[in-house]
Order: structure tokens, then C-alpha cells, then sequence
């Protein structure tokens, strides 16, 4: 089987790699980058717990295959911190106790930073439908919506 | 096996109000930035050099026999290391344990769809995926029995011989595995007192835990016999045993380290892929790493019971109950499953009743094996008995908080599973729903509000846990129960709080089996019960040990030393004049003055003091589509002491959903062929943000005696009200009442149609 050389932007950096045509994008930053941030929780697009931003655009990086990403620009969780500076989302989580387990918050958290890329003054219920593609089995939602609500307004603040 | 002990003796541990410096605040949690960066490993996220991929094979049907399996296409696929069926385990050394290696791999019949019978390692996933493909399984198909009611019929399929309960009555089918009965007082005296009887039959659906992580470990076995796994488990110890046992190992062979968990809630308390892993590994002298699918965990991991139950409740004019009987019948997949007794004794639990029996049986069925999802059994069974008495306040006109009040369990109550309570909230509890603006608020049409009382045991259970002392005064804690929902954070607060120092001084951290004394599953709510208890008393000893140091280098007695803030201080006056020293200062010193400084405590902790919640929902059914709308919810949930109170209101929303999702939409949903038709997140659907109104928290503390602060568990009783809750809103917003979970949208609008 001939391997697909890929050329892409991840979060900020060239990289290059080598997949096969079956392999998702989840695949290829799991197993062959490294970034292990990026959860597969299901496998077809239900959990969200893979979330990452395709050239600016939400996608679940189990439905992407690792030769689309070809030219693309890819942000996953890893990308969100500027260093050791937390992005307010990241803080605010950690403000509200938005997590429990925590498996489910990287895709959370870039679900949301898509979110308020395109909505800096959601509502609350704007909050609910945009992040009703990411599952949470602990937190029943409650501390996650207050969280995005209060970094959104933050976030306008500053 | 759920380690739950009931009713125990109690140990007057708590030592009166007290002012708090640092438990009951709200402190950031030691693993938060791991967790909102992506750095934090979890089951999956750990890989080794050299490593394969293992992968299993399940059954296509719900109960075969197995005549044969050809596995040597697959070994000679390139890149196939090893292959493994039930013939590479040993036989386990008692029945439970060769029912949960059975599970792992079938021997001899294929019990539900998807049961494992091969499994093999592989130098990529798609190699794997190609060699489960040329292994020939020689099936002889076998009828199948799904619904509890059939398999207890005489005549039904037999899912394993050999496993009737002794004391099953005649008549019914040898898939009857336990047949018990709990309570007191005189039945039908109690129903000649009563001014209204009704008798009802509910049925739920099984559903899964639904953790968003699927089971994952990472396995390395050496022809020496020496072993490493990693894994996402609730209980690495408890893996360890099982392990051991089923490859024929000596414990301290074996080493087993915790992943950070993605969600458990009682199903990742046993073992799955973890033993068939190590057998690929020894086979193949590699690493080898599995992760199942999602399918995977729908089809052979968790999931409920489902049930069917009849309930009988007398009932006076004023509302006082009389009598009350419970049938429950449940079935926990293809072994025996000792979930019946759980529902039996936590049924009634919440009432003060003269006259009670619960008796129930568990059937097997050709479903895969129940896990324990918290707190066992209790939901499906308080549910029908919440349902009656919600039903009975109807047809009496009675107020449904007033009627629990008037018959809730109190202290001096003896429950109705033998025990009798000591301090316990649930008067409080309701009293505090009573007077929340949520139960005064008034309802438009097509609304309804639900209202529910629950109850969970709690556990204790055995502990070890280790604290250092390093040399510049701060502290390392060692404990060994994987942090679920933020123990280490509340963990850390007991031992600050007991040594009288900062919170950020302490770090927590989950050792591997290797590191320190037995410590039991994470679950039955136990962990910041007797870890935090655990924990307090290992401060204990460290800060004794400490004074011992100071009044050796003051030269007096030990009695004359006392611990007060983080600093050891003379007594008083005739103790003599001596500066205060910190525990810095002390930790400074320790080197010479006898060496290192450590508290330990080990325990087998009992007295974890039983839990009551309430909720309140107001709900709005759409009588076009049969959708509910849920508007307004209120959790109700007395914590002992709230050690982080963040995170027990995570406790009580978390649960509360989980339950809102068993009585919405949740169900194992299999067709004529025995085949479960929705093992998918699309199709088989957990509550979504958008489902959801924010979930109120209010909680109560009303300390537990068992415990130094007070303490109980919070993590399992808050999934136990929402079943009959939302059923009980349903039922008054339609004017009908339902029986049956999940009330879907075609079921409410059958019933709203009749």
C-alpha cells in the first residue's frame, strides 16, 4: 500500500507526514504526532471529543481524512495555550469546575473557541445548540455553559 | 462485585462543628491544567516502543455454541504477532472471577452479541482488522432469550445451565440465578388499614454509562513473567487480582498503573480487554495496546439491568402509607448478577414503614453482563415505588412533598432493609424543597412538575494512603483510587485542613499497585469518605510524629507538645517557654532528629453514613409530538460536610442528567434476531447540552457521624430521583400516567391518545 505525503499547518507550524488513504486526521495527530489531546470517543462524529478547527472551520478530525488536511491550516487543543498564558476559555473552565473526568473538555473547549470566533455575545441558549455536538456523561452541561458564557464576556471585555 | 457493606456498625468519628479553614472552599484541582491543555494521559494516550495493536473478535450472534475457531490464517497474515482465544487463560480461581474472564472471552458458547471469542496483535490496526477476518469461527446457532419476562418462563432458553438459585420457586426457568426478599411487619394487616390500595407494574429499559472514553489499556509482558498495564480503570487493584488470576500470575508480578479516567460511573469496575491484552503480549513478547471501539462498548461493556416490577402501596386518607410490597424482577445480561439485592434493600428505603417486603429475582438473559452504574439497582427500583406514591397523592389530593415528609425514614427508623438509621438528611431535604421558589413557582399548560425521593447506601471500604513529608515543609500524599470527578483536589483539602497548612503545599497523587497498601474500586461514593478519612488520620500520625521530634529536641514529654495551624507549640506555661515551630522548621531538621517523616493509615472503613436527595422538575410535553421540554430542575442532596462544593455539585448535576437521559431516552434497543440494533451514540442518545435547562444544586450537610468532618458520599444517590421525577411530571402534565421508561415521544403521545 503507497503512503499519501501530506503538507500542513498545525497549529502554526509546517508539518509533513506520511498516511495511508484510510486514515483519519484523529489517526494521524493520535498515533503519528503525538498530540493525544484530541480524544476518539466514537469514531463517527457524535461525541466531539475530537474537535479540532479545519481552516478555521469545526470539524471532528475522525470524519477528516489525514490526506484532506493537504494545504490546510489545522488548530487543535494543543495550539490553544500562547505559551503559559491559558486561553480565557481554558481559564474559565478551571474557574467554573467545568470538567469532572475531563476526556470531553479539549473538544469543548475548541467547540467553544469556534463559537465565539463567530459569536462573541451568544446567549445561553446559542451556547447549548452550538455545543449539542460535544457530549459530557459527568457534568450534566450546567458548569460548562457558565463557563463559556463568562469567558465570552471576557473575552469582549478585553 | 460492588464491596458494599450496609447498615454497619458506626464509628462516632465526627468531632462536632468545627471552623474550617480550608475544606468547604473551592480550591483549583491539581489536574486542571493538564485537562484543559490536553496534556493529561488517558487509557489511550500512552504508547511504548515496538508496540502492537490488539483487536477482538465478537460474536455476530446473541447465543451459539462454539464448536470451533481456526486461527491459523491469521497467524500467518504478515505482521500478526499473536492470536489468543479462551484456551490461553487459566481457569480462574472462583465463580465470580471465571464469570468476569468468560466475559473477556468466551469458552464454549458465544452468551450475547458481541461477545469476545479471539483476539489478535498486530503490527498496525489495519493488519489486525484484516487478520479477525480469516479467523473461522464454527458456530452452532442456539435460540436466544432477550426480556426478563420470557427468560424467567419455564420453557425459556437456558443462557447458562447450572446457575439456578436454590431457593427459586418451581415452576420457572433455571435462568432464575437469585431469589431474595427483604422487610418487616405484617402485610396484610397493613393493607386493611390503608383507605386506598393501588398495585402497578413499570418496565424500564437497560442503558449504558456512557463514559465518553472507551475501555483502553496498554499491556507489556516479558517471558520472565513480569508484567506492566496501564489502564482506565476505577479500581487498579482490583484489576490486578483479576489479571493475575485469569494468566496464572503471582500478584507482585504484575504492575498495574491508573490512566487518568475518562468517566466510569461503575463500569469501568472490572476488567475487559485488560487480561486478553497481557495474553497477546506474553504470546508475542511486545507491547500491546487496545482500545475499543465505540460499538465495542456498547456491545460488551456496562450496561443496566432492565426490569420489571409490580408495586403495592396502602395509603391513608392524611397520607400515611400502611403497606407496601415490591416484586422486582431484573436481568443483568448472560451471568448471574447480584444487582437484585441492592434494588431490594434501597427500594423503600426512604420511608418509615410498619408493614414492607421487597422480594425480587435477577434472571440471565442473552444480553452482555450488567456493570454497575452508579448506584446500583436503586434507580429501576425506587422509581415504581416513587411512581405509586406520587399516584396515590393524586387520586387522595394530597401534596406529594408533604406525604414523603409525613412518612420519611429519620433517625431511630428502622430501615427497611433491617438497619436502623442514625443521622440522616432526608427531612431536611425535603424541607428544603418545600421552601425553594422552584415549588411555589406556578405551572402553565401542558406543564407538569415531577417530584422524587432517593437513596444510596455508601461505602467505605479499604484504604491506605501515604504522606510525606519533604524537606521544605511541603506535602505528598499517595493514595490509591483513580480521581474520578476531583478527589485528589478534596483529598488535598483534608490533609491542609488536619496539618493546618495551604492547600497548594500538598499534591496528591494516584500510585500503581506496586506503591502502596490494597485500596478498593473507586465506587460505592467511597473515595472522599475513606480515602478523606484515610487521609486525616495518616495527617494524624505525621503530625504526632512531628511533636515527637520537638519535644525530643525541647526535652519534654510528647504529651507536652501540641499541634495547632501548621506549627508545633509547648501546651502551655508548665510545658516551658519555647518558640513555635513550623512544619517547615521541623521538616528541615528531620534529617537529624531521626529521619524522614511520613503518616500512614490503613483502614477497612465502615460507618460511611447513608445519602437522601430530592428533585423537583417542572416539565412541558408537547402534545402534537409527545416531546418533553424540560424547564426547570432542582437537586436536593444532603453532603455530610462539602469538602470542594464545586465538585459535589458536579456530583448532583451529573447525576441528575444521567437520570434524566434513563427516563427520556436511553434504552438497549435488540431486535427478534437478539442483535442490539443501537450501539451508537446517534442512535443510542445521552442528554445534550441543548436537551437541558441549567441544574440547580442545593446542598444540605448534615454530618455524618462516621466520619471525623462529617463526610458522606455524594456521587451516586443524585442519579437515582430523576427516573420517577420525570416520570411523575410526565404523568401530570399529561393527565395519564405513564409506566414504562424511557418515555420517548411516541410513548407519551400513545398515552396521551390511549
Amino acid at each position: 500500500m503507497s503512503k499519501i505525503h501530506v503538507t500542513t499547518t498545525l497549529n502554526g507550524d509546517q508539518v509533513e507526514y506520511l498516511c495511508e488513504p484510510q486514515e483519519t486526521l484523529l489517526d494521524i495527530l493520535r498515533n503519528r504526532l503525538n498530540l493525544t489531546g484530541s480524544k476518539e470517543g466514537c469514531g463517527s462524529g457524535d461525541c466531539g471529543a475530537c474537535s479540532v478547527t479545519l481552516d478555521g472551520r469545526l470539524v471532528c478530525s475522525c470524519l477528516v481524512l489525514a490526506a484532506e488536511a493537504e494545504g490546510r491550516e489545522i488548530e487543535t487543543i494543543e495550539g490553544m495555550a500562547d505559551g503559559e498564558n491559558l486561553h480565557s476559555l481554558q481559564q474559565k473552565f478551571l474557574d467554573h469546575a467545568a470538567l469532572q473526568c475531563g476526556i470531553c473538555t479539549p473538544g469543548f473547549l475548541v467547540a467553544a473557541k469556534a463559537l465565539l470566533e463567530k459569536n462573541p455575545d451568544p446567549t445561553e441558549t446559542e451556547v447549548r445548540f452550538w455545543l449539542a455536538g460535544n457530549l459530557c456523561r459527568c457534568t450534566g452541561y450546567d458548569k460548562i455553559i457558565n463557563a463559556v458564557m463568562d469567558a465570552a464576556a471576557e473575552m469582549r471585555g478585553a | 462485585m460492588l464491596p458494599l457493606k450496609c447498615g454497619g456498625r458506626k464509628m462516632a468519628l465526627y468531632t462536632g462543628k468545627r471552623n474550617f479553614k480550608v475544606v468547604g472552599t473551592r480550591p483549583p484541582r491539581p489536574d486542571g491544567i493538564d485537562k484543559v491543555t490536553g496534556r493529561a494521559l488517558f487509557g489511550a494516550d500512552l504508547s511504548a516502543p515496538g508496540m502492537l495493536v490488539g483487536q477482538i473478535l465478537r460474536s455476530p450472534h446473541a447465543h451459539a455454541r462454539i464448536k470451533s475457531i481456526d486461527t491459523s490464517a491469521a497467524e500467518a497474515l504478515s505482521g500478526v504477532k499473536s492470536v489468543v482465544t479462551s484456551a490461553d487463560f487459566d481457569k480462574a480461581s472462583n465463580s465470580p472471577n471465571q464469570d468476569a474472564l468468560d466475559n473477556c472471552m468466551a469458552r464454549g458458547k458465544a452468551l450475547y452479541h458481541g461477545h469476545a471469542v479471539a483476539a489478535v496483535a498486530a503490527t498496525t490496526a489495519y493488519v489486525a482488522t484484516q487478520a479477525l477476518k480469516l479467523i473461522k469461527v464454527d458456530y452452532n446457532v442456539l435460540p436466544h432469550v432477550i426480556e426478563v419476562e420470557d427468560a424467567m418462563m419455564a420453557n425459556a432458553p437456558i443462557v447458562q445451565g447450572g446457575r439456578r438459585a436454590d431457593n427459586a420457586p418451581d415452576g420457572l426457568s433455571e435462568n432464575i440465578t437469585h431469589y431474595m426478599s427483604f422487610g418487616h411487619g405484617g402485610l396484610d394487616e397493613g393493607f386493611a388499614k390503608a383507605d386506598k390500595i393501588i398495585e402497578r407494574t413499570f418496565k424500564t429499559a437497560a442503558t449504558h454509562q456512557g463514559y465518553i472514553e472507551p475501555h483502553a489499556c496498554l499491556a507489556t509482558m516479558g517471558p520472565d513473567g513480569k508484567a506492566d498495564l496501564w489502564c482506565c480503570t476505577q479500581g487498579h487493584y482490583y484489576v490486578r487480582e483479576l489479571c493475575a488470576d485469569f494468566l496464572g500470575m503471582e500478584t507482585s508480578q504484575l504492575r498495574v498503573t491508573a490512566s487518568e479516567i475518562g468517566g466510569g460511573f461503575g463500569g469501568k469496575t472490572t476488567v475487559f480487554i485488560e487480561p486478553v491484552a497481557l495474553a497477546l503480549s506474553r504470546k508475542a513478547g511486545k507491547p500491546v495496546k487496545m482500545v475499543m471501539n465505540r460499538e465495542e462498548v456498547f456491545k460488551a461493556s456496562g450496561p443496566t439491568v432492565s426490569s420489571l416490577t409490580d408495586v403495592k402501596i396502602g395509603m391513608t386518607k392524611d397520607g400515611r402509607i400502611t403497606a407496601a410490597h415490591a416484586m422486582l424482577r431484573y436481568q443483568g445480561g448472560a451471568f448471574p448478577c447480584g444487582t437484585i439485592e441492592f434494588g431490594l434493600m434501597s427500594a423503600f428505603a426512604a420511608y418509615d414503614l410498619d408493614a414492607v417486603q421487597a422480594e425480587g429475582f435477577n434472571v440471565m438473559t442473552n444480553r452482555p453482563r450488567q456493570a454497575a452504574y452508579r448506584a446500583p439497582g436503586a434507580p429501576v427500583a425506587i422509581y415504581p415505588v416513587e411512581g405509586v406514591i406520587d399516584e396515590l397523592c393524586q387520586i387522595l389530593d394530597l401534596d406529594p412533598l408533604e406525604v414523603r415528609l409525613k412518612n420519611a425514614a429519620r433517625k431511630g427508623t428502622k430501615s427497611s432493609y433491617g438497619p436502623t438509621f442514625d443521622d440522616i438528611g432526608l427531612v431536611a431535604t425535603l424541607e428544603a424543597a418545600q421552601k425553594h421558589p422552584h415549588y411555589l413557582t406556578p405551572l402553565g399548560p401542558n406543564q407538569g412538575r415531577g417530584v422524587s425521593c432517593g437513596f444510596w447506601f455508601n461505602f467505605g471500604g479499604n484504604t491506605s494512603v501515604s504522606l510525606n513529608l519533604n524537606a521544605d515543609g511541603t506535602v505528598g500524599i499517595v493514595e490509591g483510587n483513580p480521581d474520578i470527578g476531583g478527589s485528589r483536589a478534596s483529598i488535598s483539602q483534608m490533609a491542609a485542613e488536619e496539618l493546618g497548612i495551604p492547600y497548594e503545599k500538598i499534591r496528591t497523587v494516584i500510585a500503581d499497585t506496586n506503591s502502596l497498601g490494597f485500596n478498593d474500586v473507586t465506587d460505592g461514593s467511597r473515595v472522599t469518605f475513606a480515602v478523606g478519612l484515610a487521609t486525616i488520620k495518616a495527617a494524624q500520625d505525621a503530625v504526632q510524629k512531628m511533636c515527637s521530634r520537638v519535644a525530643k529536641l525541647w526535652d519534654i514529654d510528647e504529651d507536652a507538645v501540641v499541634w495547632e495551624d501548621g506549627y508545633a507549640k509547648p501546651a502551655g506555661p508548665n510545658a516551658g517557654e519555647f518558640e513555635p515551630m513550623s512544619i517547615a522548621e521541623i521538616a528541615a531538621i528531620a534529617n537529624s532528629t531521626g529521619g524522614p517523616i511520613a503518616g500512614h493509615h490503613e483502614v477497612n472503613a465502615d460507618g460511611a453514613g447513608v445519602s437522601f436527595g430530592v428533585h423537583l422538575v417542572d416539565l412541558e410535553i408537547d402534545p402534537g409530538t409527545g416531546q418533553t421540554t424540560i424547564l426547570r430542575y432542582t437537586v436536593f442532596q444532603d453532603a455530610g460536610k462539602a469538602v470542594h462544593p464545586d465538585y459535589v455539585e458536579g456530583q448532583m448535576q451529573g447525576g441528575a442528567v444521567q437520570g434524566i437521559g434513563w427516563a427520556l431516552n436511553e434504552e438497549y434497543i435488540y431486535g427478534p434476531d437478539g442483535l442490539l440494533q443501537n450501539p451508537g451514540f446517534l442512535d443510542y442518545r445521552i442528554p445534550v447540552a441543548s436537551d437541558l435547562p441549567p441544574i440547580e444544586a442545593v446542598i444540605l450537610e448534615i454530618p455524618n457521624p462516621g466520619h471525623p468532618y462529617g463526610v458522606r458520599g455524594v456521587g451516586e444517590t443524585s442519579i437515582v430521583p430523576p427516573l420517577a421525577a420525570l416520570s411523575n411530571g410526565v404523568s401530570r402534565a399529561i393527565g395519564h400516567r405513564m409506566y414504562e421508561l424511557p418515555m420517548s415521544p411516541p410513548k407519551i403521545l400513545k398515552t396521551i391518545k390511549g
